[in-house]
Parts: structure tokens; sequence; C-alpha cells
């Protein structure tokens, strides 16, 4: 089927959506930006392609009579055995790669003995990867390397516990081996992922009679040819794809239109990412009409709590649900990065809590923010708040109140799928703005292309 | 009064920045108040006139700054922000104008910022001549305090004759004259006049009808000498630096609770710009630019001609037995950053410690800076140096 | 004939540079030729008076951007600061004191003369004061404050020429008299003043052949050329006026086989976007910034840093028979000298005059007398004409603050914004 994909390539994740040619999402995909952009955007584009083929199903599954009432149910199951497939591939290929390594020493005792560590580790995280994959259990990270390394890490903390087995050198292995795997792009075998996800799904009880339909569905599903029209990519890599220029979108704009097609009557757009804060105004068709950006100092943007989650000894992730509990929110002056940190050690020596400091800080950010807002034009109705900072509930709800009490009242849009902005916004300027001779860009041919 | 209500008088004024004095002295008095900006500007033509001068030096640490930084590049300093939000949130609303010296770029280009932004408000750009030839810059000085007075006389509808401003001289040459008694005080005996008290005072004078003020702080040189204050060993300091914005209150307990008496400054430095009294004849627009060009004092928006560079710091190191000298300059503060270096050879030259630091009227933590004063102390009553 | 045109450019350029070459041989034998030399800064600058007295004249902002040019400005900058000087302050008088701290060595590889007197001119900038208060330290010489008044409420009142003229009469000549030695030379004052009027017609003319469309000249990259001679040390002096007539015949030849500006890589094909520009520009990567334009199809048809030495498209010529007050009108009329409302309203007449797709601000950390208020600037000049406004940030001198990534990545939204509203 004929489709258009939007790549953003961000400095922290890197982002794909597929759309079909009404414009309406098939699939998103996203994976770490690591070191590497274009294996970045292959792999992701790879998961928007997988991510794609599920939305097929799901309908495949729902014109069904029987399983059609249980689409929902079987899409849960289906998704969790996809996943654990892929998962299974991946564990193989690391434990592969973390063998070849000890396979090259020379002491042969030590080899025995880490070979069977490795044996071990690989076992526990085999065992424990079932539990992992179900429904309606919450994952701790949709990518491999972070669940990967703490399941490694756990075993091999444990084995050096007992043993004459260094739990060192056993990181050692890790780090190297997972760079290799990274490296690889392991959506390629989704067709085997689907075989495998359509017979655990069938094993499960009651759903044996919906064995023909699940079948007919996945195997549609597998064999499904998707025909990218036109490839545009956004972010803060692009100016690293090996792109034509007209295939490459500011992610000002992206962001603009991406956030006018989920918010149709969007008209102000703040996007915090890691690396910048934007403040967008857009039109009523979603053209930009005026953007700040902000200043090369970091204060206000991602990075900054990121700055503060290490001074606290914290994940940056656990930052928004502490400050939520904040009895009282206090007053924060610096947003200057390098004085924060000082900033932060004088409130908690003088006693302060760490939820009232971190209420503050959030609201530090946002404060920031609203001077962008201001710079661009102000707050408009409706209003859309975007990027990976949308997810915190601390900033979110610091933005709202600092909204209503500087523009009045006012919609406030903010979505769970935000991270996927731009690249929506990609994906329908590769629909609507097709000019110049498109480059059918393999995305799979990338790295080799550039390697 | 006592020391402690005077003191709570004036940190009311200080922390009021809806200017509740200004707007109940509007509604009694039935006349106008014009605002001004850091440094200095001729306040006896405003009060000649029957109006209120009041003392804008931005908004401490207290003001969260939201529509001001819209403003202004994250390079440039704290002031015209802090003001900018107070102006938009209304909190100037009770000012008739505001009058912007010609002390820097910044502050210079505000004035047209404020055109723009308060288009219904008096705003005026006092042009300070840096020639101080009488019969060049003075003239021009003089053309523009006249130009001032016959503003202001529009605006009031009040004459502003030769007498109206002799009185508006006097008092003011008698505020000049408290203010002196009151540094004079704290550099005699520096425990009894903590610098935060004095500061506080002085800051009020921003604020404060002038013979009101000039009261206030007689009534706190009476006070002050009826209580029972410990000297502790301490070392005596001149902090300099700065011309317009302010450090927070936390600074100056900082600077003072690290071992330092702070003997002498330039904060609030308007209050005193001219050190004599303004001469009361039959030209008073003549007198105060005269007193402009001859007996202004020196601070680093002023070009210095004759004098060797850092002469007016030595002569005060000296005169007040200063051990030492604390450079505090707000961040980005081209003028002040500037003239540091050329003060500092001269002090080194002349083997007076110094140690330097900056901050913003917003700046949150003090602990560093406390750090390094009171290691700066330590040094200098060990070893006679830093 | 786009080889003609290239060859004709070639030709004031080699004109510039050969008479920039002369000026730092003069300097660099000042002290054998027993020339006086005077060190003074471009805006409203007094070279006719200069040259009147045979004196030679030094630039210090342009020896600190020539540093930059050739990548010698980090070090001078850092060298300033191990001086005490803060990270905070203006990168230009860094750069100068650095250089100056590192033996005085001029863009041209000669040694700079020490000055025999510090013209300080001081216009709408308050830098300048501490500038050359920094350099009286180092120097045993007088300085000739010339105190020029700001203009506050957008004019030029007589009080204010007055009291500039009267600064020169009483002050600023009599100094210069006892420094050089002469008597000042009316009749040579007279000449030189007549020749710079005719230059300033020139390169008016120049200004406005950005007009046309295509425009034949980018008004910002190419414009910081067409200064050079007549903001620094050429202005009154015959070289300069043949260096304008040149650029004119060069310039009217463009338009006329309708060619766009030259860039550093060859004749400039599609105009796609006419901008205005406020602002200086970055001096460290001077063409690495230019290119992000051209290669865009960018030019800047007018630009406010080109009006940073004095304002000759309002009509101001230098005028032989009023040569105090028409000094001091120049120094009074330059365009940080301007109030912040007469700034925007000049912005937005180039605006329409030069029919422009937008404007962009490029806000300079070292200047405030540039940046203080150009976000209200860039606020208003949306609401009055409705145009697109840019904005990026950079310095003039230090390269740390020049982020290529960062203003490659808002220049091209910028662009793509334009070309949006365009189609949208």
């Amino acid at each position: 089927m004929e489709c258009y994909i939007g790549v953003d390539l961000g400095s922290t994740t890197t982002k794909a959506i597929y759309i079909d040619e009404n414009e309406k999402v098939l699939g998103r995909g996203i994976t770490n930006s690591r070191s590497n952009y274009e294996l970045a955007c292959e792999i992701a584009a790879d998961e928007a392609a997988i991510n794609s083929r599920f939305h097929m199903l799901r309908r495949k599954l729902a014109e069904n009579k029987q399983a059609g009432k249980q689409t929902s149910e079987l899409m849960d199951w289906l998704t969790c055995k996809f996943k654990l497939a892929q998962h299974f591939r991946q564990v193989d290929a690391l434990e592969k790669v973390c063998k070849t390594i000890v396979d090259e020493w020379d002491d042969k005792n030590l080899r025995r003995a880490y070979k069977a560590a490795l044996d071990s580790i690989f076992d526990t995280m085999r065992s424990e990867a079932e539990p992992m994959f179900q429904p309606r259990v919450t994952a701790r990270s949709d990518f491999f390397r972070d669940i990967a390394s703490s399941h490694y890490l756990d075993s091999a903390e444990l084995l050096a516990r007992n043993g004459d087995i260094s739990f060192d050198r056993l990181t050692g292995i890790f780090d190297k081996a997972i760079l290799l795997v990274e490296a690889e792009s392991f959506a390629t075998a989704y067709d085997d992922y689907l075989d495998f996800a359509s017979a655990e799904t069938i094993k499960v009880d009651g759903y044996k009679v919906l064995r023909d339909d699940i079948r007919r569905a996945t195997e549609y599903a597998a064999t499904i040819e998707f025909n990218a029209i036109n490839t545009i990519g956004t972010g803060y890599g692009r100016q690293t794809l090996p792109f034509p220029k007209h295939q490459i979108r500011s992610e000002i704009l992206c962001h603009g239109l991406g956030a006018h097609i989920m918010f149709p009557a969007t008209r102000t757009v703040l996007d915090i990412g890691g690396q910048d804060t934007k403040a967008i105004q857009v039109d009523g068709k979603g053209i930009v009409t005026n953007f700040q950006m902000n200043d090369r100092c970091a204060a206000g943007c991602g990075r900054y709590l990121g700055y503060i989650a290490d001074e606290m000894s914290m994940g940056v992730h656990e930052l928004g649900p502490l400050a939520m509990t904040a009895s009282k929110t206090i007053r924060i002056n610096s947003t200057c990065t390098v004085f924060a940190g000082a900033e932060l050690r004088e409130r908690l020596a003088l006693g302060e809590k760490r939820e009232d400091i971190l209420s503050g800080l959030h609201r530090a950010i946002v404060i920031r923010s609203m001077s962008l807002l201001a710079r661009s034009g102000g707050v408009r109705n409706e209003f859309t708040f975007t990027g990976g900072v949308a997810k915190n509930e601390a900033a979110t709800d610091a933005l709202k109140m600092l909204i209503v009490e500087n523009y009045g009242e006012m919609t406030i849009n903010v979505s769970p799928d935000s991270i996927y902005t731009g690249a929506l916004g990609a994906a329908l300027f590769a629909k609507r703005d097709q000019k110049g001779d498109l480059v059918n860009v393999d995305l799979k041919k990338l790295r080799k292309r550039v390697s | 009064m006592k020391v402690s209500e005077i003191v709570a008088r004036c940190e009311e004024l200080y922390s009021d920045l809806h200017l509740s004095y200004v707007k109940e002295w509007k509604r009694r008095n039935k006349r106008k108040a014009i605002g001004y900006m850091p440094i200095y500007v001729p306040r006896q033509i405003i009060h000649a006139a029957g109006m209120l001068p009041v003392g804008i030096m931005g908004a401490g640490d207290t003001l969260e700054i939201i529509r001001g930084d819209a403003y202004y590049q994250s390079y440039i300093c704290h002031i015209p922000r802090s003001t900018i939000e107070l102006g938009l949130t209304g909190r100037l609303d009770c000012l008739d104008g505001l009058l912007f010296p010609a002390i820097c770029d910044v502050i210079r280009n505000l004035s047209g910022m404020w055109q723009l932004m308060f288009a219904d408000k008096y705003v005026k750009y006092m042009d300070f001549p840096q020639n101080f030839n009488e019969s060049i810059g003075g003239e021009f000085y003089a053309r523009e305090l006249e130009q001032l007075r016959e503003d202001l006389v529009k605006m009031g509808n009040k004459p502003v004759g030769v007498d109206e401003l002799n009185e508006s001289i006097i008092r003011y040459n008698a505020n000049a004259k408290a203010i002196k008694d009151l540094y004079a005080l704290r550099s005699d005996a520096p425990h009894r006049v903590p610098t935060y008290e004095l500061y506080l005072l002085m800051r009020a004078s921003n604020i404060l009808e002038v013979s009101e003020h000039t009261s206030l702080v007689e009534e706190y040189l009476s006070a002050v000498g009826k209580e029972d204050r410990q000297e502790l060993d301490n070392i005596r300091v001149i902090v300099t630096g700065v011309f317009c914005e302010q450090p927070p209150l936390g600074l100056i307990r900082a600077l003072e609770h690290s071992g330092c008496y702070i003997v002498d400054d330039d904060w609030v430095l308007g209050a005193r710009f001219i050190d004599r009294d303004i001469e009361v004849g039959d030209d008073p627009i003549r007198a105060l630019a005269t007193g402009y060009i001859k007996h202004g004092v020196a601070t680093s928006s002023r070009y210095i001609d004759q004098e060797e560079k850092g002469r007016h710091l030595l002569d005060r190191v000296e005169e007040l037995s200063a051990e030492g000298v604390i450079f505090a300059s707000p961040s980005f503060c081209d003028p002040a950053l500037l003239e540091r270096p050329m003060l500092q050879a001269a002090l080194s030259k002349s083997n007076i410690p110094y140690t330097s630091f900056k901050f913003g009227e917003n700046s949150g933590q003090y602990q560093v800076i406390k750090e390094q004063t009171g290691t700066f102390s330590d040094s200098i009553k060990l070893w006679g140096t830093a | 004939m786009t080889r003609d045109a290239t060859v004709q450019k070639e030709q004031s350029m080699v004109l510039q540079k050969d008479m920039i070459a002369a000026h730092f041989k003069r300097l660099a034998n000042a002290k054998e030729t027993g020339k006086k030399v005077v060190y003074t800064f471009v805006p409203g600058n007094l070279n006719e008076l200069i040259w009147a007295f045979d004196m030679l004249p030094v630039h210090p902002e342009i020896n600190a951007l020539q540093s930059a040019m050739r990548k010698k400005s980090s070090s001078y900058v850092i060298e300033a600061e191990k001086f005490g000087h803060s990270e905070d302050v203006c990168t230009y008088v860094k750069c100068d004191i650095g250089m100056l701290k590192k033996g005085n060595i001029g863009p041209t590889g000669e040694k700079l003369p020490e000055p025999d007197l510090l013209l300080l001119s001081y216009t709408g900038c308050f830098t300048f004061m501490k500038w050359f208060e920094l350099l009286k330290q180092e120097y045993d010489c007088p300085v000739a404050m010339l105190h020029v008044p700001y203009q506050a409420d957008g004019e030029k009142t007589p009080e204010m020429i007055e009291y500039v003229s009267k600064q020169l009469r009483e002050e600023v000549v009599p100094l210069m008299e006892k420094v050089s030695g002469n008597k000042l030379d009316k009749g040579r004052l007279r000449m030189l003043m007549e020749s710079s009027a005719r230059a300033e017609e020139n390169l008016v003319a120049v200004w406005e052949s950005a007009k046309n469309k295509p425009s034949p000249i980018d008004a910002y990259f190419g414009g910081v050329y067409y200064i050079g001679p007549i903001f620094s040390a050429f202005r009154g002096l015959d070289v300069a006026e043949e260096y304008y007539r040149t650029l004119r015949e060069e310039v009217d030849a463009r338009v006329e086989h309708k060619l766009g500006p030259i860039t550093p890589d060859g004749p400039m094909k599609d105009e796609r976007y006419r901008l205005v520009v406020e602002g200086p520009p970055n001096w460290t990567s001077f063409r690495e910034f230019w290119k992000m334009f051209y290669d865009e199809g960018a030019v800047v048809v007018s630009s406010s840093y080109t009006k940073v030495g004095g304002i000759y498209d309002n009509g101001f010529r230098h005028d032989p028979d009023r040569p105090f007050q028409s000094m001091a009108e120049y120094c009074t009329g330059c365009y940080t000298n301007l109030n912040l409302p007469t700034r925007i309203q000049y912005l937005q007449q180039a605006i329409d005059d030069y029919h422009a797709d937008g404007f962009l601000i490029n806000s300079i950390k070292s200047c405030n007398s540039f940046s203080a208020g150009q976000l209200l600037i860039l606020r208003e000049l949306e609401k009055r004409t409705g145009k697109a406004g840019g904005f990026i940030e950079s310095d003039l001198v230090d390269p740390r603050y020049f982020s290529a990534a960062n203003i490659k990545n808002r220049l091209e939204s910028y662009f793509q914004m334009i070309d949006a509203k365009r189609n949208g």
C-alpha cells in the first residue's frame, strides 16, 4: 500500500511515522538516537513499519464476526508475543556477541568460567522475559538496551558475589556487546515474530476457536507491501541525512504542522525538548507564522532537568512525580544551569524539602518558556504543549497555571503522543509537498551508504 | 521611634513594589509623581514642581520575571527586565512619568522602549554631559534641566520659579547632610550602624518625600546612639562596583556576616551624587548644573578626565582606614566591569587588598560569595593581606 | 557579460585592498615620517578633521574585526580576560586590549604605532568611553573627549548641534593643533569635505540599487566592504572618491544586466528572499555566515549595520560651508545614536522601500547599544509590516558565541517560514 514517511531525528530519540494517502496515521516508531543517526533513523522507521502492520492487523481482525468482538484483547496478546519473539532474538544475538568476546581471551580457564557465567545470565534473562511481555504489564522501558542491561547486571552482581567472577569484567563484556547488538535492526524478521505471536496467542485459553481468523489476519499483516511515495526528514540531526534538500524540513515547520494535525484549532505551540525549546505560532492551516527558540543558554529546556536529576542523584523521570508531592513551591531564581546546582544545594542546606525545591525548579523552567512564548507573539487559543517535557506532569501543571494567569482561560492540549509531533508534521509534508524529483529514500540502505 | 521600628518601616517601603506610599501621597496632595532610574536625576526640580520624585531600582529578588524576560536576551543585565515587569504588571501606573539618566546603553535604550510601551506617560532621557567644562557641558546640561523644568511646569500646572527651586534645593541639601552624617557614623563605628540598616534607609530615600526622609534619618541617628551594640573583630572594607542594579538584601547581609564591616559603598549613589551643597541663589538651574559638573562623585558611568584612574577610591580607602576593597558588580554591566580592572590596578599599585564577584539583583544564593569574602576577611585579619 | 561584471567588481576590490595596504604602510612608518597618529572610533568619526591636520587615523574596532577575520581574536579576547576583564563585557574592547598586550600587530602584520592622541568621539555607545579610558592607562598621550548627545526624541536639536560644535571648536581643534603642531588648515578641510560629499552621493546610489529585482548588491555582507573606505580612514581622500565612483559603475552595470550580487562563491543566481537585516555581523565566521544566506538565495537589500558610521540615505552630506555644524550633524546622526522608535521607523521604511520579504535581527552579545531593545524592535516590526521576522544570536569577535548549527537551524526555519507564508 502507498504510504508517506516522516522521520524526526532528535538529540535523544528518533521518531518515525507512516501515514496513508488519507493522511491517517498507520504507525509510529521510536528508538534512542545513539551516536549513529542513520541507524537510529532506520530502526525507528522499521519500528513504525511494524506498528503499521499491527494497525492493519487490527483492522483485519475487526472484520471477523467472532474474532472482531475480541479485537482489543487479541491485539494485546499478539503485540506482547510479537515483542517477546523480538526480544528473544535480541537476547540470542547479545549472548552470541558476549561469547565471541570471551572466545578471544587467551586464558582457557577464564574463558570457561565466564562462558558458564554467561550461560547462567542468559538462562535467567530468558526465563525473566516471558512474564514481562504479558498484557497489562507495563514495560520498564521500550528499549532493549535498558531491559537487557538491568537484567544482565542484576545477574552479574549475584554471580560476582559468590565466586571468582568479576562484576567489572562482566560489565565490560556487556558494554562492548550491546553496542554491536544495537547496531543491528531486529525488525526485519517481523514475519517470524508474527508467526510466533499467532502460534502463542492461539494457545491462550479460549482463543483456539479463533485460530483461523488469527492466522489469516497475521498472514495478511506479514505480507503487506509498503510503498513509500515520499519521505521527509526533520529534527536536530536532519542535516546528517543523505536526503536531497527538498526532502528535509526544519523541525519548527514540522512541529507547527504536526500540532495542527493533532489539534486542528491550535494557534500556539510550545515544544520543550532535550536540547532546545521552541515557541511557535501557526495559522488556521498549520503554517508557521512566527517562532522563537531558546538562546545558547540551556536554561528552560529538558537538559536543565537532566542536570538537576544528576545533582540529586535521581532519574530524570522521577523528578516530575516527586515534585507533584510538594506542599509548597520554593522560589528558584537561577534558571542558569551553572548556578542551579549551587542554589539547589543551598536550599537543601537550609532545610527545604526536595519536593518543594523541585516544584520550584519546574516552575522556573516553565517561566523561561513563558518569555519565549511572549517573544514569539504570546499565547493564543488553543495552546498545544509538546516535546519530551510535556510528559512531565509537574511541568505541565506549572505551565497550565502560568498560561491561565497570564493569558486567561483557554484550551490547553497535551497529547500522550506529543513526542511524535515533529515526525507527524514531516509525514504530512511528505504527503502534501511533493515537488522536485522525489527520491525514494531507502532507509535500510542509509547506513551502508554512509559507512 | 526605636531603631527596630525605623528599620521595619524601611523594610516595608523596600518590599512594597506596588508603591502604596506613592499612591497615598498622590491622593493626599493631589499632585503627580515622577519616577527615575538610577543613578541620579536632579530631584530638586521635580520637588519644586510639587511632584514626588520616586527612584526605581528594579524589583530586587522578590518579583518573578515573566514578561520582562521576553524583551531581553540572556546576556543583558537584570534591572531592565524587572523594570519592564513592574511596568507591565501595572505596578508603576501611579507614576506620571519616568526619567532615564544617561548612564549606559541598556538604560538609554530602555527610554525608547518606554516611549513605545507606555505611550501615555511622560518619558525623558536625561542626557548628562561628559564634557565637564562649565561653559560647554555646563551650558548643555543647564538647558537639559531647563527643558525638564518647562515640561514639569506644563504637566503640573504650577509655576516653578527661583523661589520654589531654592526651597527644594535647601531641603535636598539638608537631606544630603543627614545622609552624610549617617555614612560618617557608620565609618566611625560600623558596629553601631549595620549596613543592612543603612542600606534600607538609603532605599527609603527613593520613595519618601525628602523632608520626611531627612527626619527619618535624623531619628535613626539619635535612636541608634541609645542602642548598645557589640563590636566584632571584623575588617573594614569599601564595597564598590555598582551604580545602577542593586544587590539583593540577602547579599548585603551575607557580606556583613562574613566578617566585614562595610565602611563605604556606592549603592543608592544618586542620593549622594553631588558631594557638597548646591548653592542657593539667583540662578538655581545653573547652580544645579554646576553642582553636577564640578562636584559629582566618581563612578564608572562618568568620564573622568583630569584625575588619575582610581584616585577617588584610593582617597576613600585612606580617609576611612579601609583594609580592603570588595568589587561587587552586576553581571553584564559593561561600564562597571570595564572599570574594574583599572581600579584593581590602582589598588594593586598601592598594595591594597581586594576581592571581586558579580551578582544579579535576583541572585538566589550567597554561600559562595560569603565563603569568598569570609576568606578575604580572615586573610586580612591574619596577614594584613588577601 | 558576467565576466565583465566580475572583472569590474575586482577593480573596486583591488582599489580597496590597495588603499588599506598603503594606509597601514603609512602607519608603520609614522614615527620615521613624523606623522602624528590619532586613535578614534568609527561612528560619526571626524576623518576630515584628522586629515586636515595631516594626522593618521587608527580605528580600534576595525583592528578588532580584522583580527577576527584572521582568526586571531579568540586568543586576544582570552589574553584580555587574563588581565582581569570579565567574560560579560564587549569583546571588541577585549580583542583590542589583547592585541595590544600581544604586541599591537595590525592586520597587515606590521606593528601599529602608538597614538599621539586618543580622539574619543563618544557616539552611540557608552563602551567607547571605557575603552579609551583603558587605552589611556596604556599610553602616555592626551585624550580629546567629544560627547555627542543622544537623539532621545528622534531629532537633532539645535542645542545638540551647538553643544557638539562648541566642543569641536573650543576643545577638540585646539588640542589637535597642539598635538599636531599645526594650525587647522581650513582650505584643506573644505576640500576634504567636498570630496566626502561626492563619495557619499555615490554610496547612496549603491545602496539604492538594491531596490532593483534582482538586487545587484548584498547590502549587509557585501555592504560591510562598501562602507570600509567611507567609515574608516579614507573618507575625504581621493582614493575613496575613486573607489565609490568605480563601485557605482560596477553596480550600475550589474543592474543593467539584471545580475545579482557577487558572493565569495561567485555571482548569486536566484534571488529567493529579500531581507532587511538589523545588527552587526559576526566576524569570526563571516564567510560561513554569509554562505548560509546565499546558499538559500537570500539577499540582504538593506541593513542598519552599514549605517553605523553615519546615515546618508536621508539626505545628509558633509557640507564644506558649515564644517563644524556639519560634523556635529554627522556625529549625532549615526544609527546607534537614534532612539528605539526612530530605529524602528528606519527599518520599517527600509522593508517597504526595498520590497523585502522579511527582516532578520542578528543580536550581538557584545553590543548593548544595538541589542538592548531588539526584541521590542522585532515585535513592533512584525506588527507594523506583517512581514516575517527572524532572530538569531552571535557575537562580533568572540568565536565562543558563534554556534553555526544553531544559527543555520534558525535561518533554515526562517526561510522555510517565508516560503510557507507565500504558498499558504
